[in-house]
């Protein structure tokens, strides 16, 4: 147990700040220090631009998606490398939100399935952020039964003609490729009749329609596929064999670890720390502390045990099932944080402009954008199946659609 | 950096765990939850046998010199059997009492006893409701001898000996508390044990007439030095809790896939599923904090008070939540004495309360982190 760097890692650590302080967007420090979940706002600036040049930078200074082989635009670094580059890049690393679906899903899963001609032509434009990817699984009839989906590819000559609909899909807007998750046999049990495929977001037939979401913004999209052509090529992994692949991507989403998800903890108690309630101050309030620790135990809980996942994956160990605590207990615990920090704002808690309201309505916009939080990448209630599961070893749900074949599965409710 | 415990330490968990699954079974349990005998003497001397009393202890006092997060490793497998002896009260607090403040002479004297398993220790700092406090401490020295009542005092029945905390100055600064140890055996002191919610760890009131005491540590120190020691035992407690969590947790799981309901085994029903996964939510918590509260105890580094205080209040809240959920997952069965569900949480409840509340903990928590972030 050893929570202080090696000489190794102090070294990395040195490097890497000397380079940080010496190349990053400082004019943005403050403002991104400032952001929250919900809100990342440069004023005068546009975001995408001063993300893609430090992604640009980075990549081209060696600190691009750290992990990665250096052949395909990484670093070949490890597990806590990536950490401490993470902590050093603080909030910097704000600017990465736009490239955690291409560097943590699409990229792995190209890394396992592509061709090495392929993966040397896509991976280091992706890790560098010149070119941006999403991830095209959920449709309207497939969320967290992901295996429901209803899109087709039908195979022509060489190529693969797709019809039919995803949704919810972040950053389509933007992106430049993006894998995707297709129907090719209806006719055997749902999980057995998928493949899966990595296209050009520009090929024709591809209609991206923003979806504005509750919070207000259009991070996410609708996107229609009308006789789409994808060559056979950039098929990944074998014919009917898509959920297996599919699995491989939403393991590498629980890989993808030690970022930390926000749990609103820090902002809280920043802002108790200074509050003034008609009693005095906030922080020597009875129930605002212990509220404040119980927030404040969860979010070292759930540091430390992103830490063990990594101290396990250093020594090679696969990564357990810690990152699916991690957003379940992230997810409902911003949310309650956002709630209770407009609680003590009282009447005044209800505004939410930058200028109007408290901390530039950091709380607001957490509150607003948390409960999607709790439905991407797998729902509250699924993350508690996983860990039911797969680590308690409780039996799987009934399940009276698994053996059917996937058109004779009923579609309508009640 | 490395958040895990070395392979050795692993080794000495399972020498730990194998040893308590066969001398410490639910029945050996049920010897003191009955009331038969105060605590398991059989399973005591085992322990002292196996070097585990004295795991913290240097060397030169009797113990095995192997250090906190040894300790740590073995509290936790003695919170996951429930193990009905006085260990923390003699391995948390008096033991760490005497070596962050005892001479050396009284650290020979007493350290290799606890080492041996020939003396039980004890500390005697409540006086009454409340949570640990200079204000609190009405128990009066003077001229060498203490007067007045403590309770609850954790095996104090049994013990040996206690570090009492008693008052020596009318300032009204934290400086008026000073440390004594008193030989429990030598008169003076009238103990009575008293009726708790957890039998398998006794408390009594200890009443203490003209008793004679030495000082631990210097005069004026006490307050300090309790701090310390309160830190301290926190993580190691915490331990203790995190083993009853996961044990607790083991007990639901292990019931939910046995029991059938219905015409399938409830662990199949999402209602209990999704408790059990909960459950397992807040050990995996509790257990982060406390191998963060281990690094910090072990090299007592300065983040030590904070540590301590995450490091008990999540593992306060897994217990809890733990071995009352297993009831739940039980149904009818688990609220029956047959069924071990009731000590676990018994112990939960106890364990919740012995070292000062959790709105106690919650308060020095926030209270280190304000000194670290001033506003
Ligand atoms: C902000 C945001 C961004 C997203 N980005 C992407 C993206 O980039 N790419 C992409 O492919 N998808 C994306 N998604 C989609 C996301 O993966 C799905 O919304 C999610 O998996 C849930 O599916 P659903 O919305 O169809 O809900 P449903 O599956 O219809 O669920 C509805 C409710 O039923 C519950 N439920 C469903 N099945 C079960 C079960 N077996 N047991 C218990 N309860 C159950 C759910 O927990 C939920 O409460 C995004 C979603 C959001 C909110
Ligand atoms: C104090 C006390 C007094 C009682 N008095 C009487 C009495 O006078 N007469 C009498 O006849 N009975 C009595 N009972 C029995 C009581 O009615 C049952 O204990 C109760 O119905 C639960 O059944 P069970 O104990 O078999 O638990 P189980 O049915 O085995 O349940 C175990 C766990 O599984 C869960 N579970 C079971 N089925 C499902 C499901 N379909 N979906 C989700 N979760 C499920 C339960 O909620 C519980 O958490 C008493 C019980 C107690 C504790």
């Amino acid at each position: 147990m050893n929570f202080d760097d090696t000489p190794q890692e102090a070294a990395f650590r040195a490097e890497a700040r000397a380079w940080i302080s010496a190349n990053a967007p400082k004019q943005y420090e403050e403002e991104l220090r400032k952001s929250s979940l919900g809100r990342t706002v440069l004023k005068g600036a546009n975001i995408l631009e001063v993300a893609k040049a430090w992604q640009k930078k980075k990549a081209e200074a060696g600190w691009a998606c750290l992990h990665w082989p250096k052949e395909y635009g990484g670093r070949g670094a490890s597990p806590i490398e990536r950490v401490i580059w993470q902590q050093e890049e603080g909030p910097f690393g704000k600017l990465s939100g736009m490239f955690i679906i291409g560097h943590g899903m699409c990229g792995p899963t190209m890394m396992a399935y592509a061709g090495e001609e392929q993966k040397r032509k896509y991976l280091p434009p992706l890790a560098s952020g010149e070119k941006i990817w999403c991830q095209l699984f959920s449709e309207p009839a497939g969320g967290s039964d992901v295996a429901g989906l209803r899109t087709r590819a039908e195979k022509k000559g060489d190529d693969w003609i797709i019809n039919g609909q995803k949704i919810w899909t972040s950053g389509a807007h933007y992106s430049d490729y993006g894998i995707l998750l297709t129907r090719t046999d209806p006719n055997v049990p749902k999980h057995k009749g998928l493949t899966m495929f990595f296209l050009d977001m520009k090929s024709p037939g591809v209609e991206v329609r923003p979806i504005k979401q509750a919070s207000g913004q259009s991070d996410f999209n609708e996107v229609y596929f009308t006789d789409v052509k994808i060559p056979d090529s950039q098929r990944l992994g074998a014919v009917n064999d898509g959920w297996n692949v599919s699995l491989t991507t939403l393991m590498n989403e629980r890989m993808s670890i030690g970022a930390g998800v926000a749990t609103g903890f820090p902002e809280l108690f920043e802002f108790c720390n200074s509050l003034m309630l008609e009693d005095g101050p906030a922080i020597e309030d009875r129930s605002v502390r212990s509220r404040l620790a119980n927030y404040a135990v969860k979010a070292s809980g759930l540091r430390y045990t992103s830490m063990r996942a990594i101290s396990a994956l250093s020594k090679g160990e696969r990564p357990g099932p810690e990152n699916s605590i991690g957003k379940l207990v992230a997810g409902s615990m911003v949310q309650e944080v956002a709630m209770y920090a407009l609680d003590l704002q009282g009447a005044a808690g209800v505004l939410s402009g930058l200028e109007d309201a408290e901390v530039a309505g950091k709380f607001q916009a957490m509150l607003l954008r948390a409960p999607g939080t709790r439905v991407e990448g797998g729902t509250d209630e699924i993350m508690r199946n996983i860990i039911a599961e797969r680590v308690l070893g409780l039996p799987g749900d009934i399940r009276v659609d698994k053996d059917v074949p996937f058109n004779q599965i009923p579609t309508k409710g009640r | 950096m490395n958040f895990d415990f070395s392979d050795e330490q692993k080794q000495m968990r399972d020498a730990a765990r194998k040893f308590l699954t066969e001398k410490c079974p639910p029945k050996a349990v049920r010897e003191v939850l009955d009331g038969k005998v105060p605590y398991d003497t059989e399973l005591w001397k085992g322990l002292a046998e196996m070097g585990f009393l004295g795991v913290a202890i240097p060397e030169q006092f009797g113990g095995a010199g192997a250090g906190h997060l040894e300790l740590c490793v073995i509290a936790e497998e003695m919170g996951r059997a429930n193990a009905p002896v006085p260990f923390s009260s003699t391995v948390y607090l008096a033991a760490e009492a005497l070596l962050l403040a005892g001479s050396d002479a009284q650290k020979q004297k007493w350290l290799p006893k606890i080492a041996s398993g020939e003396a039980i220790g004890t500390l005697a700092l409540f006086e009454g409701k409340g949570n640990p406090s200079p204000k609190a401490i009405k128990l009066q020295a003077s001229g060498g001898t203490l007067n007045g009542i403590k309770k609850p005092v954790p095996d104090g029945a049994i013990a040996d000996f206690a570090v009492v905390a008693a008052r020596t100055g009318s300032t009204g600064r934290d400086s008026d508390i000073s440390l004594f140890l008193v030989d429990l055996k030598a008169g003076g002191v009238e103990a009575k044990p008293l009726t708790n919610v957890d039998p398998t760890r006794g408390q009594a009131e200890l009443t203490f007439t003209k008793a004679k005491a030495e000082p631990l540590g210097a005069a004026g120190d006490g307050w300090s030095i309790l701090t310390q020691v309160l830190d301290r035992a926190a993580v190691l407690l915490a331990f203790e809790q995190v083993g009853g969590s996961d044990r607790a947790l083991e007990m639901g799981r292990d019931y939910a896939l046995d029991r059938i309901a219905f015409g399938r085994p409830i662990g199949s029903f999402q209602a209990v599923k999704h408790m059990l996964a909960d459950m397992y939510v807040s050990a995996t918590l509790a257990r982060s904090n406390c191998y963060y509260g281990a690094w910090a105890l072990s090299t007592n580094a300065a983040e030590l008070p904070e540590a301590a205080a995450a490091s008990r209040i999540s593992a306060t809240q897994a217990f809890q939540h733990c071995s009352k959920n297993n009831i739940q997952v039980h149904g009818g069965m688990g609220f029956t004495w047959e069924f071990d569900c009731h000590m676990y949480y018994r112990r939960a409840n106890a364990s919740a309360l012995t070292l000062g509340s959790l709105s106690y903990w919650e308060d020095q928590l926030i209270d280190r982190m304000r000194k670290k972030n001033p506003a």
